[in-house]
């Protein structure tokens, strides 16, 4: 019997690391290069500052009380922002718990993203032009779902995508693969994003699988797969944009990986990242972050200076402050509402239990 | 009208729905080309081609969430779930997903999909095909379980489900599918959904039950009315959110009730009714609830139905211990 070569049996694709922007925030590649006027790149750095001191701002909030859930996204504003500024308005987006910034800059208010944390109902009373699923707390199901809104789009020949963000730790759950897997099956225009963070909570990248990438999980699919420097914003951006133009041309679905990293815990609600990762390793991505290589990028292109950035921070400084009021001016909760919400024609059961509260309420 | 069985009442309002709404689709493991494993779906994607009636790759999970994103887009899905015990593969996108779909987004979206499983006993089917999941079903707040006793009303319930913009899981009993013929208009027509029927009037004792149980229930109240005893039998269709007036109604009538149910004791939805009436009626009852169930262990091996399912000698003893209390 002749011996089979195990090693040779692997499968391990080759993936290059899709750069643009160095550290310094000098242009690697300029094939690569997107396409975007100086009015979109500072549009698209605008979001990413907006990003950074939306998280910082709900972070001090969230430890006051004043609001609730949040997933740090600070480190992550590359990955997030410049992949969502990819995608057109006609584009549904299903993100999960740690993607906010995307929801609120494809259209949802920031007041809506506070009350979700915050956890009152108006937070996911959408308005009818959204194109959005509200943020998935199950990981893995906006994956599954993502292929269905795709092949919703397709059916009625519109020429939009259905784009979805995972982590890493995501890419082990069968929804992942059941999603890629469908989408890719009826040639539905998605586009799947994996942030790479390196964790889930504290388990790090390489207990959850033994493949040396989480792109390579799209061979599984039969679909395109690519690896990205998620702390390159014009990386970032490229590859989405060019997936989205795939997807939409009628080729089917993308899987791009985004090798990124969180400054802060997985959630407030208790993590404590120094149990399981190092000063040196978080220094180490401090001196890739996504800001300061795009503020260089941009300072260098005569398109950014220490003004228009402290003009800008007062801005979302501003929004931040009026999006709390209106938080803060929301109706309280009432059980009868909650009833209410839950059928389009209320069976006679709930109507009862809806008569009772009402009642109950009015005291 | 023509005599027909249920699985052909089931691909006549899955016909008269995909002619009546462009937005229907029908879809699932072997639902196309093949019509289903039953046939339930024969036909269809002949006549509204491969877009409207489609085969899906076989994964549950991944079949509701289709559902569920195509529901995003103006779709009106009604997929198909080959057999009852695999809804484990997909309880998040039932429960987790479709059912709170409109809640979770305080009224300002819908998720009109419709689920159709077959189950049952009485068929010898394989591990895990017959299993009794209504119970589980009904626990999820958001969501209706529907589950038909006969062909009139199984056609009837379907266009009502498929047409509700809620969702909808609609329990399509394997032993009723070809067991007996019934007159079914040709038309499209309604049976309304959250509502239970009185299939047997009847003055000593009210039997509430639903899906095959209603046939045991049936044949055991023609053998009670030999003996004297007058019973009526009322079929709840709508097994989640309750038909609380309904049964309210005609226990006050009666004043003794046999709950019937295939499922365990532990499972199904009698112990919901048999809480409904302790709460509500029990100044009405002549003599305490009785509740006829299957034994509490897993949906047994194929050859130990018999002795493991309800039956009608088992509806009837208990008819009898509750009008001689």
């Amino acid at each position: 019997m002749k011996k089979l070569d195990f090693e040779s049996l692997k499968h391990n694709p080759e993936y290059k690391v899709l750069q643009v922007l160095d550290t310094d925030g000098k242009v690697v590649d300029k094939d690569l290069m997107p396409d975007l006027t100086d009015k979109e790149l500072v549009e698209l750095f605008k979001a990413m500052i907006w990003s950074r001191l939306v998280g910082d701002q709900t972070a001090k909030l969230s430890r006051q009380g004043r609001l609730g859930f949040f997933a740090p996204t600070a480190g992550e504003e590359a990955s997030q922002m410049a992949s969502n500024f990819a995608m057109d308005k006609g584009d549904f987006l299903l993100g999960a718990y740690r993607d906010i910034p995307q929801l609120v800059k494809h259209g949802l208010s920031l007041a809506k993203g506070f009350m979700w944390s915050k956890g009152h109902y108006n937070a996911n009373d959408y308005p009818e032009e959204l194109n959005a699923l509200p943020p998935q707390i199950i990981i893995g199901a906006q994956y599954a779902q993502t292929a269905g809104v795709a092949l919703g789009i397709k059916l009625n020949g519109k020429k939009n995508v259905a784009y979805t963000y995972t982590g890493d730790g995501g890419t082990s759950q069968g929804d992942f693969y059941e999603g890629i897997n469908f989408a890719g099956a009826f040639h539905a225009p998605a586009v799947f994003i994996v942030q790479n963070n390196g964790y889930a909570i504290s388990v790090p990248r390489k207990l959850q699988t033994a493949a040396p990438t989480l792109a390579q999980k799209g061979v599984a699919a039969g679909i395109p797969s690519m690896v990205v420097d998620g702390m390159d914003a014009l990386a970032v951006y490229a590859a989405a944009k060019q997936a989205r133009e795939y997807a939409t041309e009628g080729n089917g679905p993308v899987l791009i990986e985004t090798l990124t990293y969180r400054y802060g815990p997985h959630t407030l609600s208790g993590d404590d990242p120094t149990r399981y990762r190092t000063k040196e390793e978080e220094d180490e991505w401090h001196a890739k972050d996504p800001l300061v290589r795009m503020r260089k990028f941009l300072t260098d292109k005569g398109l950014w200076d220490d003004a228009k950035e402290e003009a800008y921070n007062a801005e979302v400084a501003k929004e931040i402050d009026d999006a709390i009021k209106e938080v803060e001016s929301q109706p309280e909760q009432k059980a009868s509402d909650l009833l209410k919400f839950e059928f389009v024609e209320t069976p006679a059961a709930i109507q009862r239990q809806i008569d009772a509260y009402e009642e109950k309420e009015a005291k | 009208m023509a005599k027909i069985t249920m699985v052909q009442a089931v691909t006549n309002a899955l016909d008269e729905e995909l002619a009546r709404d462009d937005k229907v689709l029908v879809f699932g493991e072997d639902v196309g080309n093949n019509g289903g494993v039953f046939r339930a779906t024969d036909g269809l994607q002949k006549k509204y081609g491969d877009k409207r009636v489609f085969d899906t790759p076989l994964a549950e999970s991944g079949i509701i969430a289709l559902a569920n994103g195509l529901a995003t887009q103006g779709w009106r899905p009604v997929p198909e779930i080959q057999f009852s015990g695999f809804i484990f593969e997909c309880f998040d996108e039932i429960a987790g997903q479709m059912a709170r779909q409109r809640f979770r987004h305080a009224g300002s979206r819908t998720c009109p999909v419709t689920i159709r499983a077959p189950f049952g006993g009485g068929v010898h089917a394989i591990e895990l095909h017959s299993d009794n999941v209504e119970g589980l079903l009904a626990q999820v707040p958001g969501l209706r379980v529907v589950v038909p006793s006969d062909p009139y009303d199984a056609k009837g319930l379907l266009i009502s489900s498929v047409r509700s913009d809620d969702p909808v899981f609609f329990l399509e009993h394997m032993r009723i599918y070809r067991s007996f013929r019934q007159e079914v208009p040709d038309e499209a027509y309604t049976v309304p959904l959250d509502k239970a029927e009185v299939k047997r009037e009847g003055s000593d004792v009210t039997i509430i039950t639903y899906g095959y149980m209603v046939r045991e229930s049936l044949n055991a109240a023609e053998d009670l009315a030999k003996e004297g005893i007058n019973a009526e039998v009322v079929d709840l269709r709508t097994i989640a959110p309750l038909d609380e007036e309904t049964i309210l109604n005609e226990v006050k009538k009666t004043g003794r009730v046999v709950l019937v149910q295939e499922a365990q004791r532990l499972t199904g939805v009698m112990a919901s009714v048999a809480s409904l009436i302790a709460e509500d009626a029990i100044l009405s009852l002549d003599a305490p609830i009785a509740r006829v169930s299957a034994p509490d262990t897993p949906y047994p091996c194929s050859d130990a139905e018999g002795a493991w399912l309800p039956n009608k000698d088992d509806i009837i003893a208990a008819v009898k211990k509750t009008v001689n209390f």
